[in-house]
């Protein structure tokens, strides 16, 4: 190293991103994206499913005191959570199938983190202005502007961040009741800590950390890069055209220049402080505020749009060569990622359409493992839980099979007969049930227990064991 | 320090420390460190006046030390949350006081209160003795099969907890088979040990056995061996043996017989524990209709 390099930087501080005001396609686009998925986000819990009389009638609601999600038509009890896999690799697949064809757009149009960044700096600008006023007024000196306008933004923060937690919230409880009880400050202290804890996270992400959670944080805006080939979408400038750049004065020539006439118009309204002529970076989320900003400079200078565009790695190779290369949809990697999609929804729609509307779980005793009687006969005691998922009550014949001469006692409130066994609607019925058979020939007998509805709709069997001594 | 010597490459001040050669920078903390250090301390102060935190020489003994502006204690804590549990309780306490055997047995939630309760208290009280599952061992009944010493309805068994076995309560349970090892020779013992087999197996027995049986062992046991819970005389003629059921067990038992003994709970127990632990032990299985 020679003596005149610059010092090294072992740590480089944080350039804050002020971005600027744009209009266009890809703009628009982003206000709908998130007018969309806020107001999913807001009112979804508000949707009502009627659902009977013993289970809640809100559309998407996880209660976990009660140990259930409903979503619409679909209700899942615990041992089922694997739905929950099932939603979460279909996603992940679908994430990975929409970045290899158009890049990180999941990032730029849709992710919460965006999403909310971009709400954030809307209010920004509303408070403080564009983005040379914003410069100014967080490099200037403490002024009594500086104070209330940073003021207003922070409160307006603040607000939209208890908004976002207080959203949250409602998908775990009953929405118009919480509502009631949100207003009248009488809430469940869970529900409060998630609404602080949650107002301070969308505080602190959205408001100060900003692209530094995709950066640093998130592991998917990274790992997306491995979904990345040459046939993907990528935000790409087009150095063919726009090279050499330089400034450009009405009426001067274009010859023997690029188009690029240096404006940085597209860096001032990065939302993540890239210079996407650098070519392809690893911040870029691919939200195509820069085409807009670009294409409406181009509009003004009366040259073709798309300097700054959508476009593939080959397209982008191709035209060094002079020709253009249409991006292939259907390529190996695609048609993998639409067949993992369809084999995890296929076995998923077939797990749901094929759902036991009920269960039956039978546990032998641990202690002790068989009663000897005093005629010689031996008893194996049970837990049976019957499960009804139905929303109506349901009355269970009990029996048991595959041991010579059981008897079979339900040892219950009332004693119930073992073939007139009620399960209220949407719960378990819980039976203590006690076997008693001679002693058979082998320590260990395998029986079945089979649970069956009166008219023999449903069926539900359990293959257990009768143990005894061993002679 | 007079002489600060800064580092060639980035210009930052060291320490002076140096470790083989390597010098350490004198880089500040990041704010945000030295901000949560402030945030903690300023939380520390106001957590040790709230909570009782600094020990003092002349605490009040148990609770030596500062009290905190709130009074917490371990104590309240544990006391509340007992509070809330009891209110709890309460609702079917009273219920289930008011309630006969039969009734509790008949609602579903009395059922599940008292069973809850009994399973508890069981495990707290009774297992050491009985088991865990109830099943006993030599010389401790098994509580789960059919075979009853004193009676197996729900009022038996409730009689039993409150009042024990040999126990030091004028209505205690109460039974003492003679010392035969006193009375009879070992070849009468072995006779009469044979013949008492003989209810449960039907093998041969030597005529000397049943006389002695019948005119020294039937008045409580009764003639075919069936015993009699009235006055606490085990059933001799089914497969459950109380002390063991080879012949060596028999004579052991007709020599020199052993009495256990169980305690009246009814003064360690309240009244309505001892109900619930009556129901809960009648469920085990071999609880019988009144």
């Amino acid at each position: 190293m020679s003596d005149t390099a610059a010092p090294i930087k072992f740590f480089e501080k944080r350039e804050r991103a002020y971005p600027k005001r744009i209009w266009g396609k890809y703009r628009q686009l982003k206000w709908v994206a998130m007018i969309v998925t806020l107001s999913i986000y807001y009112l979804a819990p508000f949707l009502r499913w009627d659902r009977g009389l013993h289970a809640p009638d809100q559309a998407i609601l996880i209660d976990m005191p009660a140990r259930r999600a409903y979503f619409f038509f679909i209700e899942i009890w615990p041992q089922e959570v694997y739905y929950l896999t099932g939603i979460l690799v279909m996603a992940a697949v679908a994430l990975f199938f929409v970045t290899s064809l158009a890049g990180r757009v999941w990032c730029g149009y849709t992710c919460p983190q965006t999403v909310w960044t971009d709400l954030f700096v809307w209010v920004e600008r509303i408070v403080q202005g564009d983005r040379a006023k914003r410069m100014r007024l967080a490099k200037g000196p403490l002024s009594f502007e500086k104070i209330w306008k940073f003021g207003v933004t922070h409160f307006l923060w603040i607000v939209i961040g208890a908004l976002t937690g207080g959203a949250w919230v409602f998908y775990f409880n009953d929405a118009p009741t919480l509502v009631d009880q949100i207003v009248h400050l009488d809430v469940p202290w869970s529900v409060g800590v998630w609404i602080v804890a949650l107002t301070f996270s969308t505080y602190l992400m959205a408001g100060f950390a900003r692209e530094q959670v995709c950066m640093y944080m998130c592991p998917y805006s990274r790992f997306q890069s491995a979904m990345f080939d040459k046939d993907t979408l990528i935000i790409g400038y087009d150095e063919v055209r726009g090279e050499p750049r330089g400034k450009h004065k009405k009426g001067e020539s274009w010859d023997g220049r690029g188009d690029c006439v240096d404006c940085t118009l597209c860096v001032q309204v990065c939302p993540v402080g890239i210079d996407i002529r650098d070519g392809l970076q690893m911040e870029c989320i691919a939200c195509g505020l820069c085409v807009d900003a670009c294409n409406e400079i181009m509009d003004k200078v009366d040259r073709p749009r798309g300097l700054i565009r959508y476009d593939t790695m080959n397209n982008q190779e191709a035209r060094l060569e002079g020709r253009t290369q249409n991006p292939h949809i259907l390529r190996p990697r695609t048609f993998w990622y639409i067949a993992i999609l369809a084999i995890v929804g296929g076995v998923m729609l077939f797990g749901l359409i094929n759902r036991s509307p009920s269960d039956l779980n039978v546990l032998h005793d641990r202690n002790p493992l068989f009663v000897t009687l005093s005629d010689g006969t031996i008893r194996n005691g049970y837990d049976v839980k019957i499960l009804n998922k139905t929303h109506e009550d349901m009355v269970f014949s009990l029996s048991v099979s595959g041991l010579d001469g059981a008897n079979l006692r339900v040892q219950a409130a009332g004693d119930p007969e073992p073939d007139a066994l009620l399960v209220y609607a949407d719960s378990v019925g819980h039976y203590r049930v006690f076997v008693t058979a001679p002693k058979p020939a082998q320590g260990r007998s395998d029986v079945t227990f089979t649970a069956r509805t009166m008219d023999g709709a449903i069926v539900e069997t359990y293959s257990g064991l009768f143990l005894s001594e061993r002679r | 320090m007079s002489n600060i010597e800064k580092d060639d490459h980035t210009g930052i001040e060291t320490t002076g420390h140096e470790w083989d050669g390597i010098k350490e920078l004198n880089n500040p903390a990041p704010r945000w460190w030295l901000g949560v250090l402030i945030v903690t301390i300023i939380w520390a102060i106001g957590y040790s006046v709230i909570y009782p935190s600094w020990p003092t020489l002349s605490g009040d003994g148990e609770r030596g030390g500062t009290q905190g502006s709130m009074g917490w204690t371990q104590y309240n804590e544990l006391a509340d949350s007992q509070a809330e549990i009891f209110a709890r309780r309460a609702q079917y306490l009273s219920r289930f006081d008011s309630a006969s055997f039969e009734d509790v047995q008949a609602d579903p939630a009395l059922y599940a209160f008292a069973l809850a309760g009994g399973a508890s208290a069981f495990k707290d009280n009774c297992a050491t003795c009985h088991g865990t599952g109830g099943t006993g061992a030599a010389g401790y009944p098994n509580l789960l099969d059919d075979d009853w010493l004193w009676g197996g309805t729900v009022n038996d068994i409730h009689q039993t907890i409150q009042f024990g076995v040999r126990a030091d309560h004028d209505e205690t349970r109460y039974s003492e088979m003679p010392a035969f090892g006193e009375i009879f020779s070992r070849e009468e013992i072995s006779d009469v040990a044979d013949y008492v087999l003989s209810f449960s197996t039907g093998g041969d027995y030597p005529a000397a056995g049943k006389t002695l049986y019948d005119e020294q062992c039937s008045l409580c046991h009764a003639e075919n061996g069936t015993g009699d819970q009235y006055q606490g005389a085990p059933n001799l003629s089914d497969a459950i043996w109380f002390y063991g059921g080879t012949k060596v067990d028999l004579v052991a038992q007709i020599s020199q017989p052993k009495h256990g003994m169980m305690p009246n709970w009814n003064t360690r127990l309240d009244a309505s524990t001892i109900r619930q632990l009556s129901i809960y032990v009648h469920s085990l299985g071999g609880g019988e209709a009144e």
